[in-house]
């Protein structure tokens, strides 16, 4: 894990250090998000562009995300037990949660990151 | 695919194989698993499935040079690692040889939330990262259906797992893939669809409070297979599978006579013995001698220095051992030369499939000559009569497969004809010592003959049979007018005809010396009649000389006479008599 600190994707990773007030309902906690995505696929340059559109709506400045790319780095998978691709891995705030599929479904996406309650927490 | 599949199928023999190395298992699959496909084993739970894809992958590592990967679903590699150890595959240490791979994946639906399309590539890449890394040649999905368990999308699963197995197949791996058994189905979630080379279903199930466990080959593509459920083993060595259909009567057979122990029975059975590698069944009701004749087989095996294996159903090893010596029979010696041993157990302890694997196993460890089963009626007690019968002839089908010379011994009831409770292993048998009590006269002797004795001639005599302190003895019976005879009634016989043979004897000599008697009375007296005869011939010879001389005087006495009155001489007599 400790070489995931290299994006390795194109797309460069965005740590945006800036506490800015997002629209997000959760507190001002620092998020930290990390995507596994096979190589450029259309379905995980779509997952980068979802989540990067979710981020900025709801986590604005308060978010880093961190791309591994499991073709290059086939050996990252074990650690967070990532089966699918792409899986997005919330390690901050705790718990660890797993998204799994390309965040098509933005209201699933936010329930499943917990920025938004099924169910209202 | 499919089209590929068959015309592969088609060139059955050159269809290469990845032996499992588990005993058993690679005989009925004519050499292992599918080399570079996927095989299937389904199974219920507790059946032995990730135990069979362990051994798979460790036999694989070290004894083919195939080095795997294991991929758990369901187990972490620190509990696989614990639970395969008490079979003596330490996992670390393959591990750290570079020859097997261990990866856990672990799916909790809890954590994982679903928003649109995805695909299992991570999974691929992982698998893929470990089979390069150590050049694997084997894989195990263990139990790959457990991703059903932590992602929903049906759909995307079952076309992932489609390409998952076409993968593994271009990969040219060796692949196991294990599914829990479905209702109706051989897996859940029917994974049978997919892997369609090779599968293997796995079965636990208790019948008469008795669990056995069973393998199946479903289906095997481009192999000739058996298709019976063939019952297996798990203990202290692994797997162990048992090919338990004859496969043909087509041992070797050898012209090697050994001696049964007891010299009068090898007199009997041509006077050599029976044939190494025959099987030789000994019944009779109880306390007929069985054991103990087994253990003269076993005792004459070891001092010809062969080893032999004892199954004892009835008596502890300590048992057998003191019963054996107040017979005149030393076996301790034999086990300590480790030429001989015993295993006790009862049969009813296991189902009679595991109790056939155990024979199996020790056969197989110990490499006996000489087996004996003592006795095969108590594993009648185990299964039904035919289970028992083709459990019976899968037992000297093997035994005699290896060479061994089986002794079977068999507790007749006693209510039944003795010959009518074997008829079921009969035919099997070549020699059949049949023993049996007499009742006579108050006691209960035993008695022994040789039913049959296939390929020589043999003794159609009854034997009694006695067991003294100084060993077997084997005794003509009395047969004469009386009938049978044993034990102290033939003892008794016996002693009369000794009696009456006497008798006859002593008239007899009388007899002869009356006529000696009478032959010299008649030598006296003709010798008197001689004697007697002699003195009236002397008494003859003497009155013709007293004849003579009184007429020679007569007539002496004339001429003198004529002389004196001159008369005319009538010859030169008075001449004579006067010159006289």
């Amino acid at each position: 894990m400790k070489k995931s600190n290299k994006p390795t994707i194109d797309t460069p990773a965005n740590p945006q250090p800036l506490k800015r007030n997002g629209g997000g309902q959760t507190g001002g906690e620092f998020w930290e998000l990390r995507l596994y995505v096979a190589g450029q696929t259309p379905r995980s340059l779509a997952a980068l562009a979802n989540l990067k559109r979710l981020c900025e709506s709801h986590l604005a400045g308060r978010y880093s995300i961190e791309i591994v790319d499991l073709v290059k780095h086939p050996k990252l998978a074990v650690g967070d037990q990532i089966v699918a691709i792409p899986t997005l891995v919330r390690k901050l705030p705790e718990p660890l949660r797993k998204i799994v599929g390309d965040l098509r479904d933005t209201e699933r996406a936010l329930v499943g990151l917990q920025l938004r309650a099924g169910k209202p927490n | 695919m499919a089209k590929v599949t068959e015309i592969r199928s088609a060139v059955k023999a050159s269809l290469p194989k990845a032996p499992t190395g588990i005993h058993g298992l690679d005989e009925i699959t004519g050499g292992g698993f599918p080399r570079g496909r996927p095989t299937l084993v389904c199974g219920s739970a507790g059946c032995g499935k990730t135990l069979l894809a362990m051994e798979f992958i460790v036999r694989g590592a070290t004894q083919y040079n195939e080095p795997g990967v294991f991929m758990a679903f369901e187990e972490t590699p620190e509990e696989l690692s614990q639970n395969v150890r008490s079979l003596g595959f330490d996992l670390d240490q393959l591990v750290k040889s570079k020859k097997l791979a261990l990866d856990f994946v672990r799916v909790e639906r809890a954590e994982i939330e679903e928003t649109g399309d995805y695909d299992l590539e991570a999974l691929f890449i992982r698998l893929g990262s470990a089979i390069d890394s150590i050049g694997a040649k084997r894989v195990v999905l263990d139990t790959v259906e457990a991703l059903f368990g932590g992602l929903q999308n049906e759909g995307i699963l079952r076309a992932e797992l489609r390409r998952l197995f076409r993968w593994l197949k271009d990969k040219g791996v060796s692949a196991l893939i294990t599914g829990e058994r479905g209702d109706g189905t051989l897996t859940r979630r029917g994974l049978e669809e997919y892997v369609s080379d090779c599968v293997i279903l796995l079965d636990h199930r208790v019948l008469d409070q008795v669990s056995t466990r069973r393998l199946r080959i479903v289906k095997y593509r481009g192999t000739a297979h058996g298709t019976n459920e063939y019952p297996f083993l798990i203990d202290e060595k692994g797997f162990n599978v048992l090919p338990l259909t004859s496969v043909g009567l087509e041992h070797k057979v050898s012209n090697e006579r050994i001696s049964t122990g007891i010299p009068r029975l090898d007199t009997m059975l041509g006077g050599k013995g029976v044939y190494r590698g025959s099987t030789i069944l000994v019944s009779g009701t109880a306390g007929t001698g069985k054991t103990s004749l087994a253990g003269y087989f076993v005792n004459a095996a070891c001092q010809r220095g062969e080893r032999s294996l004892f199954f004892s159903f009835e008596e502890s090893q300590e048992q057998l051992l003191r019963n054996y010596l107040s017979i005149g029979l030393d076996l301790k010696q034999w086990i300590a030369k480790k030429l001989l041993a015993f295993r006790s157990s009862r049969a009813t302890a296991y189902g009679l499939e595991m109790n056939l694997v155990a024979i199996h196993k020790l056969v197989h460890g110990f490499q006996p000559q000489v087996v004996v089963i003592d006795p095969i009626s108590s594993l009648m007690q185990a299964g039904t009569s035919l289970d028992t019968h083709s459990m019976l002839v899968r037992l000297m089908d093997f035994l005699k497969l290896q060479g061994i010379t089986a002794v079977l011994t068999n507790l007749s009831s006693q209510g039944e004809a003795l010959e009518a409770t074997d008829v079921q292993i009969s035919s099997l048998v070549d020699t059949w010592l049949l023993l049996r009590d007499i009742e006579l006269g108050g006691e209960r002797n035993r008695s022994m003959y040789i039913l049959k004795s296939r390929g020589m001639s043999h003794s159609n005599q009854l034997r009694e049979f006695r067991l003294t302190g100084h060993g077997v003895e084997l005794l003509d019976v009395y047969v004469g007018p009386e009938g049978v005879l044993t034990g102290s009634s033939r003892l008794s016989q016996e002693a009369r005809e000794k009696a009456a043979e006497a008798a006859r004897q002593q008239e007899t000599e009388r007899r002869q010396r009356d006529l000696q008697r009478k032959r010299e009375a008649l030598e006296a007296r003709i010798l008197a009649l001689r004697k007697e005869f002699e003195a009236e011939q002397e008494q003859f010879a003497l009155l013709t000389a007293q004849d003579l001389a009184t007429e020679k005087a007569s007539t002496e006495a004339r001429e003198q006479m004529a002389f004196s009155r001159k008369a005319d001489p009538t010859g030169n007599g008075p001449t004579r008599s006067r010159r006289n």
